[in-house]
């Protein structure tokens, strides 16, 4: 039934063939497939009867999502087996903007390095040099460091209690690793109150800044206009902007909204 | 040079592009977008009273040429919603409208009162939404009732968005001697469904939604033509109009305005720029300096 949803709008369905326990609640789900798709790009998981989330994909061939277990959605998605099948439609946003350059720092915050992986990928097939910072409160939280390392990216991890690697916010190490060394572009995922002084750091130091925001996602392409953050589409417009969009948007960094569109402050 | 304005119950817009309810206009600042991108006037999403959640994903569905939907209202209720009407009527370039959904007459005219009060220039009541969300569909006599309601207590122009139902035209007949200042034809088609066939399910979680864009055109266009030959009042032309042909047909088939909501996906937000282009190339190609000479051609 290939030709049917050839669009990527409606579902396609592949069998869970690993998975892998990154975190107490992040889990790695790889599927029997692939997608084309740029980094930062995401896709609609569904659970049929039960409920559809936007996913970044951390890699797109073969097409794996990095999940945190956050809500009755990805509940119901831990307990999916190998062999089970899943179901996506995407990719949906627009992704990172991967210029050719040489050195560039991926910053990820939790769960948010998920994205990163797949542009470390990318970045390396282009011949660029990555390197990644990992944040985490405690060494159990750092995801995919292992994937890093096997990909030979240059890995740091930053934990808030310093139970692993340097003891700080991964903003921290981005900053004592921008002092030292020149870097071209600076990508990153993550909380996005950590974003907000990312971006601010590299504003001093000049370096341009691509940041992926989380919104409530709903019809993923721009229409519902329920994943607003002032005026952009988080859906549609990103989830990838560059820092300097996100200057002038008040909702940056201060406020999210729900299914319904109240405004809470992040 | 051809000229686009119009006059739609006493207001004046640059052009008939109107951003319909539901699409985009969740905040101010995307309603102010919307006008930067060229809209003759923008409508924010429809409210209620209280917040509502609308159904869970997927609530969306592009289907080449339609999308289907199942938003099922989602709003963050009258308070907040007129919070950012405020806003946005401080903040935009152009004639903001706002939307509401009661579910009865008294809270209609509830509804109304409040986004009245907020600003907006008028007041769009959302009578067309499909069962398949758990709302009523409203019947003649009632359509009647909201519209006398909501006058008695608005000052300002109420408009009256209508579903594509069998009734259709009776409906709109009804709004008008009840008061209605412009009927709003037509709200989206179906409710329609689509199942994943391989697992068997309807792929919208409310099994079905409303259908809209291009594909429903020629249906929404033969609506809006029979509601024109039956009404004085003006008609806000909307349904899956994306190009500036399709606005012509519009206001060809007697609408004063026209409403984009899907083609903010087939052509982007710069829909009403360019739609509004396009048919100014027409007008001026064709020798028309105002939307006067075209509009109801197709009734004559």
């Amino acid at each position: 039934m290939s030709g049917f949803s050839e669009s990527g709008m409606l579902p396609r369905t592949a069998r869970i063939r690993e998975l892998i326990n990154e975190s107490p609640r992040v889990k790695t789900f790889v599927l029997d497939a692939r997608i084309i798709a740029k980094p930062g790009q995401y896709a609609m998981v569904w659970i049929p009867g039960v409920d559809e989330k936007p996913m970044s994909i951390s890699r797109a061939d073969p097409l794996t999502f990095t999940v945190a277990n956050r809500g009755p959605f990805t509940e119901r998605l831990f307990g999916f087996k190998i062999g089970d099948n899943l179901y996506f439609r995407g990719p949906f946003g627009n992704g990172f903007v991967i210029r050719a350059v040489k050195n560039v720092l991926l910053v990820g915050g939790g769960y948010g390095v998920a994205p990163l992986r797949f542009l470390a990928e990318t970045a390396l097939q282009k011949r660029m040099v990555p390197t990644v910072v990992i944040g985490a409160r405690t060494a159990s939280d750092v995801v995919l460091e292992e994937a890093f390392k096997e990909l030979k990216v240059k890995t740091f991890v930053a934990t808030d209690d310093g139970t692993a690697g340097i003891k700080g916010s991964c903003v921290d190490v981005a900053c004592s690793l921008m002092d030292k060394e020149k870097f071209n572009a600076v990508y990153s995922c993550g909380p996005e109150k950590m974003m907000v002084a990312l971006a601010a750091e590299c504003g001093k130091r000049g370096v341009k800044c691509q940041l992926s925001l989380e919104r409530f996602i709903k019809c993923g392409i721009g229409v519902c206009g329920q994943c607003a953050c002032g005026g952009l589409r988080v859906c549609h417009d990103g989830p990838v902007f560059d820092s300097r969009v996100l200057k002038g948007v008040d909702d940056f960094g201060k406020r999210t909204r729900d299914a319904s569109g109240v405004a809470h402050d992040l | 040079m051809a000229n686009v304005c119009v006059s739609l119950a006493g207001i004046s817009l640059r052009n008939p592009t109107v951003l319909v309810a539901g699409i985009m206009g969740t905040n101010a600042e995307l309603l102010c977008r919307v006008g930067k991108c060229g809209a003759g006037a923008v409508t924010g999403i429809s409210c209620s009273l209280e917040p509502r959640s609308g159904a869970v994903n997927p609530c969306l569905l592009e289907l080449g040429g339609a999308l289907l939907n199942c938003v099922g209202l989602a709003n963050p209720g009258v308070e907040a919603y007129c919070i950012e009407l405020s806003k946005a009527v401080g903040a935009s370039d152009v004639p903001v409208f706002g939307s509401v959904a009661g579910s009865s007459v008294e809270e209609f005219g509830l509804l109304a009162e409040r986004v009245a009060a907020a600003g907006v220039v008028a007041v769009e009541l959302n009578l067309g939404a499909h069962s398949c969300f758990g709302r009523r569909v409203w019947n003649l006599e009632e359509i009647g009732k909201v519209v006398e309601g909501v006058k008695s207590r608005v000052k300002k122009p109420v408009f009256v968005k209508l579903a594509p139902s069998l009734g259709l035209v009776d409906n709109a007949m009804v709004a008008e001697a009840a008061g209605a200042d412009a009927i709003t034809a037509v709200h989206s088609f179906g409710p329609g469904m689509v199942i994943d066939v391989e697992s068997g399910t309807p792929v919208l979680s409310s099994r079905a939604g409303g259908m809209s864009g291009p594909a429903i055109k020629p249906l929404a266009l033969k609506c809006v033509y029979d509601v024109c030959s039956s009404v004085e009042i003006p008609v806000i032309g909307t349904g899956g109009v994306s190009t500036g042909r399709d606005a012509l047909e519009m206001i060809m088939a007697g609408a004063t305005a026209v409403g984009i909501g899907s083609g903010v996906y087939y052509r982007g937000a710069s829909v009403f720029s360019r739609v509004e282009n396009e048919i100014k190339s027409f007008m001026n190609a064709r020798g028309f300096s105002s939307l006067e000479e075209i509009r109801g051609l197709a009734l004559k």
